[in-house]
């Protein structure tokens, strides 16, 4: 039954086994014994005690046999870290970065993407860092983790054998989102991850809108197909009417540009309904330019 | 005795110069300040369990049950915290080992009561500060009973003031350490040489150590975070130059010590009742007490395993990984001990000694889980996940927690005079060793399967195990229910209590239940170890 899904899950799952298996038979040795000895010194088995006051040999066997198996589950445990912590020189850079509460991850080529695509059989590197709070990596498949530290840069890595799509959640707490902070890796044929990697820069103007929704990080709280996720989705947003809570009172609106704009700079102005004032202002983190784009994206969300 | 002859009254009834509370709260008999903690523990304890009963319906399905994930961040925030610094690190010294240590050793009371009765105040003043902290300001904090940098510092919350609290209980635990060190060191009783002092005092004797040396750490963290967010001077905020990786440092300093001052204790008391109910000396008393002070010792020097996914160096991971399995050894050559003190016993298996054997079973589980955290490959994958979760539960409450109610129904007939039912005892206390493991066994696999902690919201595969969970915290809090029920009324209508009921053979069994005002009418000479039979 060993894991194939990828090299270190394999490293990771026979140590668990390892440590798992000795560990069942020591309680199993110590419940047994002490059932035993409650049944069988029992009061009414055996009224008179008799004095056993210690046993030097006894103490340095069960000192020493411990010591000894610690010592090979810390070494089973340090030989599989290496291996996890040492990415082979041909293993492809991601760069991933989190923050409150999505990740994006860029390849060497500018493309960006929400998901992390990756071809099977390949090494793949990942470079994290975060631009707010602590993060963490995770992909439970893999059995791989590292935190994103903002400031610094870890890092992981890891060769998927079987495609598919497998969960990546953050596992260091970071606020309201965290639990919603949960994307997909994706392991495609050569050919697929080819094709998407090389159709990245052809796209052009159309999906610009798309691409700042994702490398901002809008769509770690906004769907763009209907869910409901931390905020409110932007799906069909365009001439809605939405009930906010501005200033404490509740009014009704038409989200228009000016709607959309004002939502995007003061975010925590106009609250809509039902949702928690926690969006960060984007002044100063986007362009006119892009604030454009993406109004424009917005129009046509349906 | 002569005609004449008129036994002191018992503590409960001298109340000194004071009357009503008043003789509580500003009492310096060690025995009231014991009973002092006990019951403002418990009340701190109910708070915590029933925030955790909340966040376990809150998890019985996916999405939004009964409270918004504000909420839910907040309470698991507040419940580590009462559980932690309210409950579980006072825990069983301050009140047991306030109440039956002194006794234990042959002293009138500590020595320094005053001090003892200051520790109380700065202990209820942090609890009020903590309470406080809930509804004022930004509202309850809402970044895990760790205050890891930098969320702590940007959230709008009220994490300042409740940091504040832990820094005030800080002290409450340094003085606490500081007077028991210092009694066990000076009030012995004649003849009770180091080698002649029964185990409790011997494991609240380490506690103490850890309690004065560490927790001055703690202390310089919290003052730091606080500046930190109130005058933005930057030691952790990555933004201004600061290092969050260095708050994680800091903060283990302290808390991973913190965790032998809330086992250490709990091993003491498991080595008092074994030998009570076993009728016969504890197996290996010199290699208990040696565990007791290595892993005092060596616990200093694990507190990184709390941080192999940190971004710190490799070299400092292994280095950490390895200290860790060396301080696993003496924690099982303890249970070793134990297990063979029943060799040849003639065992009485009565409440207190089921606690006993369920502390065993369940301790071990916490134990053992405990190495697969401690190796690095595995650690990688188990790290900041439900395994966690499940992990520190079975050693927290499935060991000190255990072992706090397994000492309150030992020294019950002591403290209060009275018997409880023994029948119901034994109820609760079976419910409470089945709900723990439907409550905690769970999560160790949900852990596994790679479910994250502090999630208010999860995906759909990790659904069933969560409603195992969920009803297993309806097992024990009917386990709790049941337990405390059964002591509140043995506090009225409970049988009066003997002085020695359980046929034990240190110090406090000697005096009469409950122990007059000054504990000895003759102060007693010792003449042989602590559980000899003569």
């Amino acid at each position: 039954m060993m894991n194939t899904i990828s090299d270190t899950a394999a490293r990771v799952d026979s140590a668990f086994l390892f440590i798992t298996g000795i560990s069942v038979a020591l309680l199993v040795l110590v419940t047994a014994l002490m059932l035993f000895f409650v049944f069988r010194y029992s009061r009414k088995r055996h009224p008179e005690p008799v004095e056993v006051e210690g046993n030097l040999t006894l103490e340095i066997v069960w000192t020493a046999i411990p010591s000894i198996i610690v010592l090979a589950m810390f070494y089973v445990g340090f030989t599989g870290f290496q291996f996890m912590r040492t990415p082979p020189g041909d293993a492809m850079t991601v760069k991933a970065v989190a923050r409150m509460w999505s990740w994006v991850f860029e390849y060497e080529n500018g493309a960006k993407s929400d998901v992390l695509k990756v071809p099977i059989g390949r090494p793949v590197k990942l470079a994290i860092t975060s631009e707010d709070v602590l993060h963490g990596l995770f992909i439970p498949a893999f059995r791989v983790k590292e935190d994103a530290v903002p400031g610094m840069t870890t890092k992981l890595w890891f060769t998927a054998n079987e495609t598919g799509s497998y969960d990546l959640f953050c596992t260091e707490y970071c606020g309201q989102g965290h639990s919603a902070m949960i994307t997909k890796t994706e392991v495609m044929k050569q050919e697929d991850f080819d094709k998407w990697y090389a159709s990245y820069k052809a796209e052009g103007e159309e999906s610009k809108g798309l691409q700042i929704l994702t490398e901002k990080g809008c769509i770690g709280c906004h769907s763009t197909d209907g869910s409901k996720k931390i905020g409110p989705t932007l799906k069909g947003i365009w001439g809605r009417k939405e009930a906010v809570v501005t200033n404490g009172t509740e009014r009704e609106i038409t989200v228009d540009e000016e709607y959309l704009k004002k939502s995007l700079l003061e975010p925590n102005a106009d609250i809509v309904k039902g949702y928690p004032a926690i969006m960060p202002p984007q002044k100063g983190a986007l362009t006119e330019q892009e604030i454009g784009a993406l109004v424009d994206y917005l129009k046509k969300l349906k | 005795m002569s005609a004449g002859y008129q036994a002191p009254k018992s503590f409960l009834d001298n109340h000194g110069k004071s009357s009503g509370a008043a003789a509580w709260i500003l009492s310096t008999d060690h025995k009231r300040i014991g009973i002092l903690y006990l019951c403002s523990m418990l009340t701190f304890f109910s708070v915590a369990v029933v925030i955790g009963l909340l966040m376990r319906i809150e998890l019985i399905a996916a999405g939004k049950t009964i409270m918004e994930a504000k909420t839910y961040n907040a309470f698991f925030t507040v419940h580590g915290m009462i559980m932690i610094f309210l409950f579980i690190i006072p825990g069983i010294p301050a009140a047991f080992g306030n109440f039956i240590m002194p006794i234990q050793i042959g002293a009138k009371d500590v020595a320094f009561p005053r001090l003892n009765l200051l520790s109380w105040w700065l202990y209820i003043s942090g609890g009020l500060i903590a309470v406080l902290s809930l509804f004022t300001g930004g509202g309850a904090p809402d970044t895990g009973w760790t205050f890891y940098a930098p969320y702590s510092i940007r959230t709008g919350t009220n994490v300042s003031l409740a940091v504040f609290a832990a820094f005030v209980l800080g002290f409450s635990s340094i003085l606490t350490g500081l007077n028991f060190v210092t009694t066990i060191h000076r009030m012995r009783a004649p003849g009770m040489t180091w080698f002649r002092m029964p185990l409790f005092p011997w494991s609240l004797y380490a506690t103490g150590w850890v309690q004065i040396v560490a927790t001055p750490v703690l202390a310089i963290t919290l003052l730091l975070l606080i500046f930190e967010r109130s005058f933005g001077v930057g030691f952790f905020d990555p933004a201004k130059g600061g290092d969050p990786i260095l708050f994680e440092h800091l903060f283990w300093i302290y808390s991973h010590p913190a965790v032998y001052i809330m086992i250490l204790p709990a091993m003491g008391v498991i080595s008092e009742i074994v030998p009570v109910f076993a009728r016969k000396g504890i197996f290996g008393y010199k290699a208990i007490v040696l565990s007791s002070l290595s892993i005092a010792g060596v616990g200093y020097l694990v507190w990184g395993h709390h941080m192999f996914t940190s971004g710190m160096s490799d070299t400092s991971r292994w280095i950490f990984s390895l200290l860790t399995f060396i301080v696993a050894v003496p924690s099982g050559v303890k249970v070793f001990n134990w297990v063979s003190s029943l060799y040849k016993g003639s065992i009485d298996v009565r409440p207190p000694f089921l606690y006993v054997m369920a502390f065993i079973f369940l301790f071990s589980i916490g134990g053992l889980t405990g190495l697969i955290n401690g190796a690095l490959s595995t650690n990688i994958h188990i790290h900041g996940t439900y395994f966690i979760v499940g992990h520190f539960h079975y050693v927290m409450f499935g060991g000190t927690g255990i072992a706090f109610f397994g000492a309150l129904h030992f020294w019950f007939p002591k403290m209060f005079g009275r018997m409880y039912s023994e029948k119901i005892a034994r109820v609760a206390v079976a419910l409470l060793f089945i709900g723990l493991n439907t409550l905690y066994f769970p999560m160790l696999v949900l852990g596994w399967q790679g479910m994250p902690r502090r999630y208010y919201d999860y995906l759909p595969q990790f659904q069933p195990l969560n409603v195992i969970s969920t009803i297993g915290s309806w097992i024990v809090a009917a386990a709790l229910i049941i337990m405390f029920t059964n002591l509140i009324r043995s506090l009225f209508k409970g049988e009066k209590a003997a002085g020695n009921p359980w046929d034990g053979t240190t110090l406090e069994w000697t005096v009469s239940s409950p122990p007059p005002h000054e504990n000895f009418e003759e102060g007693p000479v010792i003449t042989h170890g602590p559980y000899q039979r003569t």
